[in-house]
């Protein structure tokens, strides 16, 4: 059993200040108990990243249970960081380096590690115990496991307990620090600049100035040990320069914040207050959580007894004059169906996010998906229309909230927002935009009652009348029941009945000639092979095709936000290319709403197992597709 | 010169939508529609700040047959809609209209949590023991051995009561009336919408179709004197003919009994009188049934607590009545750390 500090019986010299490694990007990973501060680690490496220049994503991966038992695989706790000196979309395929504090760690996150990765362990917490809680039969340390590996075995648990002595804290509050001494390595090794740590330790323990201490003492201790410890000699260090990241003012967001103050700005751009009911779900609770906090930005919360009354909430308050926003998961949404058709009969502005997770029914509500796609077009009893977008990364969430909130209000139609559990939890560097740059959408609401009729339209965008309780002379009764076309009383009549399933249709459908024209991401416009896309599918498919298109494959790469209506020339743009490739994290749903809308050859690229797809994956299928194309194709006829 | 005149007064009439009403000839529910009328018409509301939300079901198509505003929405919701509606306008003065099915059955939940939270609002229930819209089968409100499409040979499940069930819920003002009693009728509707909270009303209605004199036993004319109660806040507890019997603490355990004056050495003190503030009171008249006690009809229960609209507004730091400021939004989105990149 190697308990003792595996530093000592390290031969070959350490890396030498001045000659690190260049590298074009890394992946860091750091795993352990729920209890080891996996989550502050990994915030804290990212803070450190960003401020030195790099560009990143990172991708938090709690354990489902709340309090697991410490030691256990289904207790692990994992932060991953993808940081370069290129454009980075993804938070990264595989680590080059894992940080695991237990065997647990080990156990759960070695096979992701790419094979002559860096495995950093804390020897400290091997034990027969702790092995058999993990389920290892033999020691890792010594039966071959980590044989592919490159290790650094390092007792970080007595190290960490050395470095804080002089600050006699108990042994509890003393092991706590061993997060910090991990992470002062680990910026010794990638040489990230140790002060905004610091200064945040200093901030966060500012009533406990011992633990403050401590922390930045272990800090100090990790990154002093990369320095002067003798590391084995394949084990250089690492520069990674700065990427070129536009000029400006940036912050961290995840998935979750961007939606939310997409909301907020979004409702602020049409001139109304917000209401937003919800439900606790995973994984979409972080957007009540968040809205929760910004009352003073014309936002009431709900947190409603159940789904239904969520989007009920949400409608009366559109009814009533506000914005109405609801949120859930693919489960809660299925609940929430017969009130959104009540809001598509009622012609009421509308806004669902549905934050998508993984599996029918319950299935795995931590894991990421995008199947609910079928659920969003079509999911309602009868001809019920209503704008599907999606959100393809943390930062992007904040721009599709306000088109949403843009088309809801400019069509009087429920739009619903598709993000998944991946974006919502993965923070990337955000620009943050100037909002007085960015054009209103002033809601009109009708106040003139002469002539006043509630379902009479707006002529170009069919939207009827928005006449709100309260106002003198335009009272009027709406509901779910079929309304004449003109007076909007109740209507049986047949013909009625087709005209206005036909309006409804129509003014769904129209929403596609108010959208930009749909251009490839990168490639041409026309060539042997396009990938379609949708959804957080963008930072694998985006890195994958810019690798692609620098070996000079020729692949094209469109990603869309608007999924219902379709953008009007995209039939168009996707007759210019000789295969469609779908990938997609469902069964293939994109793919039936393009082969149906456009009668197209398309072929999907299937990954339903929970997890984003991998860069290799896209770039494997992309180059089956393409050798399989040269080979059947005629010789001399290039495109 | 401007002069303010103050809008006309609205006679019941204007309360009237141009609407056919489209009730079975006999419902109840025409007179309880008149009654809603007159007491708007008495409390001098303005037909643009009223609004009836109602569910679905026969007493759902309410909202048509008003001049106000009105949103007929989906089975069970109306309490969830129209909490909805109070948080973006707490200032309307907004009525749910539901009935036995639709606010205990399918959208009992709603009914619970609106009244917990104790939106400011009135809730009028028209209990008549049937599904009327669906054609005829037994309700939550159905009384064991109801023969219906759906339970031919009788019900079995026992049936829930409607105050008691708002009083579990923590209502704060629970009344109950009778469709064809117009006058206590119109009284109840008149404290309800005073009410500051959630005004929970039991409305006995009549389904002249599938159910018809279902609530004979304490309505009829020869037993209603006997049957029912109407109770008056701080006035005795006293019904009959000639208003002879009334309730009072039966000795020695927490329970009602029905004594008549000058019987046994009973006098006017001996007889309680109505505390509509008290819960427990509350509770004992509600749970009262014929034959064997009477039916306790007017304002059981009303002991105004904060209400929700406002409490949630004030907790979202006051809904500001303009959106915040590009300034105040580039505030927000730059909050917590940030960082430069220069050029």
């Amino acid at each position: 059993m190697s308990s003792t500090s595996t530093a000592s019986t390290l031969a070959a010299p350490a890396a030498l200040a001045g000659h690190r490694q260049a590298l074009e990007s890394a992946v860091v990973r750091f795993a352990g108990d729920s209890g080891d501060g996996i989550q502050v680690t990994g915030g804290r490496f990212a803070e450190a990243t960003a401020l030195s220049g790099n560009d990143l994503a990172t991708f938090p991966d709690f354990p489902a249970e709340i309090r697991a038992p410490a030691g256990t695989t289904y207790g692990v706790s994992a932060f991953q960081i993808n940081f370069g000196a290129r454009r980075i979309l993804t938070s990264g395929d595989s680590p080059d380096t894992l940080v695991a504090f237990n065997p647990a760690a080990l156990k759960v996150e070695l096979a992701d590690v790419k094979p002559g990765g860096l495995v950093i362990l804390d020897t400290g917490s091997f034990n027969e115990r702790s092995l058999r809680k993990a389920g290892y039969a033999a020691d890792p340390l010594t039966d071959g496991t980590l044989d592919a590996y490159r290790t650094l075995r390092l007792d970080i648990s007595q190290l960490t307990l050395d470095a804080v002595k002089p600050f006699g804290l108990s042994q509890k509050d003393a092991l706590r620090c061993k997060n910090m001494w991990a992470l002062g390595l680990v910026y010794w090794l990638y040489d990230r600049d140790r002060r905004p740590t610091v200064a945040w330790l200093e901030r966060k323990f500012a009533g406990r100035t011992d633990l403050a201490q401590a922390n930045i003492a272990a800090l100090n201790a990790g990154h002093a040990f990369g320095e002067t410890a003798e590391l084995p000699g394949d084990l250089p260090a690492y520069v990674v320069d700065r990427a070129p990241i536009a000029p400006g003012l940036y912050r961290a967001i995840t998935g979750g914040e961007a939606l939310a103050y997409g909301l907020v700005v979004g409702a602020s751009l049409a001139g109304l207050p917000m209401v937003f009911g919800s439900y606790p779900i995973t994984p979409a609770s972080p957007l009540l959580h968040t809205l929760a906090t910004l009352g003073q930005f014309g936002v009431v919360t709900l947190q409603a007894e159940d789904e239904i009354a969520a989007v009920c909430a949400a409608i009366g308050a559109s009814y009533g004059g506000a914005i109405g926003v609801t949120s859930s998961s693919g489960p809660g949404i299925a609940l929430k169906t017969e009130a959104i058709g009540l809001a598509i009969a009622a012609e009421l502005p509308l806004v669902v996010v549905n934050t998508q997770r993984a599996g029918p029914s319950t299935g795995m509500p931590t894991k990421t998906e995008q199947s609910d796609l079928y659920q969003a077009v079509f999911g309602r009893n009868a001809d019920s229309p209503l704008v599907v977008l999606a959100a393809r990364s943390p930062a992007d969430c904040f721009d599709t909230a306000i088109e949403a909130m843009r088309i809801a209000t400019r069509y009087m139609t429920p739009v619903m927002v598709l993000s998944d559990g991946y974006i919502a939890n993965a923070a990337q560097p955000w620009r943050i935009p100037d909002i007085a740059a960015l054009k209103p959408f002033p809601v009109h609401f009708r106040t003139e009652a002469e002539g006043f009729q509630p379902y009479h339209r707006d002529p170009e965008t069919l939207a009827r009348n928005w006449a709100v309780p309260g106002t003198p002379g335009l009272e009027h009764r709406i509901g779910g029941l079929e309304k004449d076309y003109d007076t909007g009383h109740i209507s049986y009549d047949p013909a009625n009945h087709q005209r206005m399933t036909e309006v409804r249709r129509d003014k769904v459908a129209g929403v596609a000639r108010d959208i930009p024209p749909q251009r490839p991401e990168s490639g041409n416009d026309h060539g042997p092979l396009a990938i379609v896309a949708w959804g957080s599918t963008y930072g694998p498919i985006a890195r994958a095709v810019a690798v692609l298109r620098a070996e000079g494959l020729d692949v094209a790469h469109i990603h869309l936000r608007h999924l219902w209506p379709l953008p009007a020339d995209l039939g168009d743009l996707l007759s210019g290319y000789d295969r469609i490739l779908v990938p997609e994290m469902n069964t293939g749903q994109l793919l039936t709403l393009l082969r149906s809308a456009y009668l197209l050859p398309a072929e999907g690229l299937n990954k339903v197992s929970g997890q984003p797809f991998k860069v290799h994956e896209i770039e494997a299928a992309v180059r089956a597709r393409l050798a399989a194309q040269r080979s059947s194709s005629p010789e001399g006829i290039e495109r | 010169m401007n002069v303010l005149t103050p809008p006309p007064a609205l006679k019941p009439q204007d309360f009237a939508s141009d609407q056919e009403v489209r009730w079975c000839p006999g419902c109840g529910d025409y007179a309880i529609l008149k009654g809603v009328q007159k007491a708007l018409a008495e409390i001098g509301a303005r037909t643009e700040e009223t609004v009836f939300i109602s569910g679905i079901g026969c007493s759902s198509r309410f909202p048509y047959y008003m001049s106000t505003y009105g949103f007929h929405t989906i089975h069970g919701r109306a309490p969830a809609v129209a909490t909805g509606l109070k948080l973006a306008n707490p200032a309307l003065d907004v009525w749910v209209v539901t009935g036995d099915g639709d606010g205990l059955s399918i959208g009992g939940n709603h009914m619970l949590h609106v009244l917990r939270r104790n939106v400011d609002l009135q809730i009028l229930l028209f209990n008549n023991e049937i599904y009327g819209l669906t054609k005829g089968q037994s309700s939550p409100t159905s009384r064991v051995g109801t023969r219906s499409p759906s339970t031919p040979t009788g019900s079995v499940e026992r049936p829930v009561s409607p105050p008691l069930f708002a009083l579990g819920a923590g209502a704060r003002f629970v009344a109950r009336t009778v469709d064809t009693q117009m006058k206590p009728l119109v009284a109840v509707m008149k404290r309800a919408q005073a009410h500051c909270g959630t005004s929970f009303v039991e409305i006995f209605q009549n389904c002249i179709v599938y159910n018809d004199a279902v609530f004979e036993d304490f309505t009829a004319k020869d037993v209603a004197a006997d049957n029912q109660i109407v109770v008056s806040h701080g006035e005795p507890l006293l019904f009959g003919r000639d208003r002879q019997k009334g309730l009072r603490l039966r000795p020695g355990r927490l329970d009602l009994e029905v004594v008549t004056a000058g019987v046994d050495g009973v006098g006017p003190d001996d007889v309680l009188r109505h505390d509509e503030t008290s819960p427990t009171l509350a509770w004992m008249l509600a749970a009262m049934t014929p034959p064997e006690m009477p039916m306790a009809l007017g304002v059981l229960y009303c002991d105004p607590a904060p209400s929700f609209a406002p409490a949630v507004v004030a907790d979202s730091t006051a809904i500001p009545t303009s959106p915040p400021t590009p300034e105040a939004l580039n505030a927000l989105l730059r909050r917590g750390h940030t960082w430069t990149i220069a050029d």
